[in-house]
């Protein structure tokens, strides 16, 4: 009966959301376009022959932009933006009544997002085969699970680290530029534009410790087929899981109890 | 149109934008460190190119290194005026307070082009400065008159263009209602302003020139710096220039005979 619940809620969140965001189609398919850094990097990297020096051939490093760009679609994270929106226009009060954590309408628009976007996404990636024939390929059933599964683990991850950074909002109002700090090393370090083989021994030596090549590089080196460290990756991921969410659970408890509503 | 009148009006914006910025001082704190942050990402990643290769596109380090301090001047130029304003025009247009900024006796694109000034980006035009001071030194560049004449005039060039396109942008509104995420996109294409433009292949080289002039936004104005490029090129980019201008102002007044107000 509880199980049933709980089956009911999720379900009738994901309606919700998903019939919300295919309002907003134009918007979705902007979003999906300006995620195309990727290719251009691949670009730079392929028409100046560095690959060359990371041995790494041509196809292989197209078909990891190509993994990277679909990893990054798919573990896109904006709950900060929208909590520091609704918590500053009051709109969380009655979402604390409701008997149900406001994050999961996050978590349940996120999902809904990238149900959206995956046509774009594939639009996309049909346009890159035409213009790279030679990368096509198909990843066979078990490496595709595994990916899938490792591109959910790191959308996981950045949600969780976004919904602790959005919960700051209980203290400074703008926890919105908390993000965008931590935005920075999530762009350069997690293999977005430049794939973690080729990070020179000085930042290979530590940044194997950190959430950031699990998000991007990780994944996306196991969908295109380079050279990965599978069990150690999902290893990572998961730890990093369990290490982020006994400290959202705590962060939640503290900030709801601080919370004042606006104009109260 | 006089000018007294509006300068006036402007050191009146800046005294209102300003106070209200500075309520938010550990967020232009936060705002400080990823801007420095985002300039040692982009250098490192620079690096990474050059780690196994001379020359990129024809470029060294050393020379690679003034694009990205052109690239960081006109980034924070950006921040500074164009995105606190204009992305206002579409919360204007949703939210039919246009109608107030039409009503008032002064030009509306200058109204609404510098109404707000975020503080925050000073600091990266501060850094990109910095950085171009460096390449000077490490390029072995003698400073004259006339090559700082051509410098300025390169750099409000680039800036004019960069102007007009987001403008251009984020008149499109007026129409679509919900563009915010198309400047968006503009961002993430400008991205590649960072490397030079012989870096990409040829068919990239023409999109870049011509669609989202980045080879007048960033290499030219480099090109001008290192003392490398024909007069001809400074005398076309301020053509294009013109163009761009005189373009998206006379768009925008088109744009208003559109425009009918929300809910009505």
């Amino acid at each position: 009966m509880r199980f049933n619940l709980i089956n009911h809620k999720i379900f009738t969140l994901l309606k919700v959301q998903y019939s919300n965001m295919l309002e907003y189609r134009v918007e979705i398919a902007l979003w999906a376009i300006s995620g195309i850094i990727p290719f251009f990097m691949l670009n730079i990297w392929t028409n100046n022959n560095l690959n060359e020096s990371i041995s790494i051939s041509e196809v292989m490093l197209s078909r990891y932009f190509l993994c990277a760009f679909f990893v990054r679609q798919f573990s896109v994270v904006w709950v900060a933006f929208s909590f520091e929106e609704d918590s500053l226009m009051g709109k969380v009060s009655p979402y604390l009544i409701q008997p149900l954590n406001p994050f999961f309408r996050y978590f349940a628009q996120h999902i809904a997002e990238q149900i959206t976007r995956f046509p774009f996404a594939l639009i996309i990636a049909f346009f890159f085969f035409i213009f790279n024939p030679e990368s096509i390929w198909i990843p066979n059933f078990d490496i595709l699970f595994l990916s899938i599964l490792s591109t959910f683990l790191s959308f996981l991850i950045q949600f969780l680290i976004q919904s602790i950074i959005a919960c700051l909002c209980f203290w400074t109002e703008k926890a919105s530029s908390i993000e965008r700090l931590l935005f920075i090393p999530t762009l350069f370090l997690s293999g977005l534009l430049a794939p973690v083989v080729s990070f020179p021994n000085y930042v290979k030596s530590w940044i194997y410790l950190t959430p950031f090549p699990y998000l991007i590089d990780f994944p996306a080196n196991l969908l295109s087929g380079n050279e990965t460290n599978i069990s150690g990756g999902f290893g990572m991921q998961i730890l990093w899981l369990l290490l982020l969410f006994p400290l959202f659970k705590k962060i939640w408890s503290e900030g709801t109890k601080k919370y004042t509503a606006m104009g109260s | 149109m006089n000018l007294s009148k509006y300068l006036k009006v402007y050191t009146k914006f800046l005294h209102t934008s300003l106070a209200s910025e500075l309520e938010y001082k550990t967020n232009i704190l936060i705002d400080l460190v990823t801007a420095i942050l985002s300039l040692i990402g982009s250098i490192f990643l620079l690096s990474i190119f050059f780690q196994n290769s001379n020359t990129i596109g024809g470029w060294n380090f050393e020379q690679a290194l003034i694009i990205q301090g052109i690239y960081t001047l006109l980034n924070g130029v950006a921040n500074t005026w164009f995105n606190p304003n204009l992305t206002e025009i579409v919360k204007h247009i949703r939210e039919g307070t246009l109608d107030f900024v039409l009503l008032k006796p002064i030009d509306s694109q200058f109204f609404i082009s510098l109404k707000r000034i975020s503080p925050s980006g000073f600091l990266e035009i501060m850094l990109g400065i910095g950085i171009l001071l460096y390449c000077f030194k490490i390029n072995q560049i003698h400073l004259n008159l006339s090559f700082l004449v051509l410098c300025l005039i390169t750099i409000i060039c680039s800036i004019s263009i960069l102007y007009s396109l987001w403008f251009f942008i984020s008149t499109t509104t007026i129409w679509f209602v919900k563009t915010w995420n198309a400047t968006e996109v503009l961002r993430s294409f400008l991205y590649v302003g960072r490397f030079p433009l012989n870096s990409f292949s040829f068919s990239l080289r023409i999109f870049f020139s011509i669609f989202i002039p980045i080879a007048f936004i960033t290499t030219i104005p480099s090109e001008v710096f290192l003392g490398l490029t024909q007069l001809w090129k400074i005398f076309l980019e301020v053509i294009v220039t013109s163009v761009f201008v005189i373009t998206s102002r006379k768009f925008w007044l088109f744009a208003l005979k559109f425009y009918t107000s929300a809910s009505s």
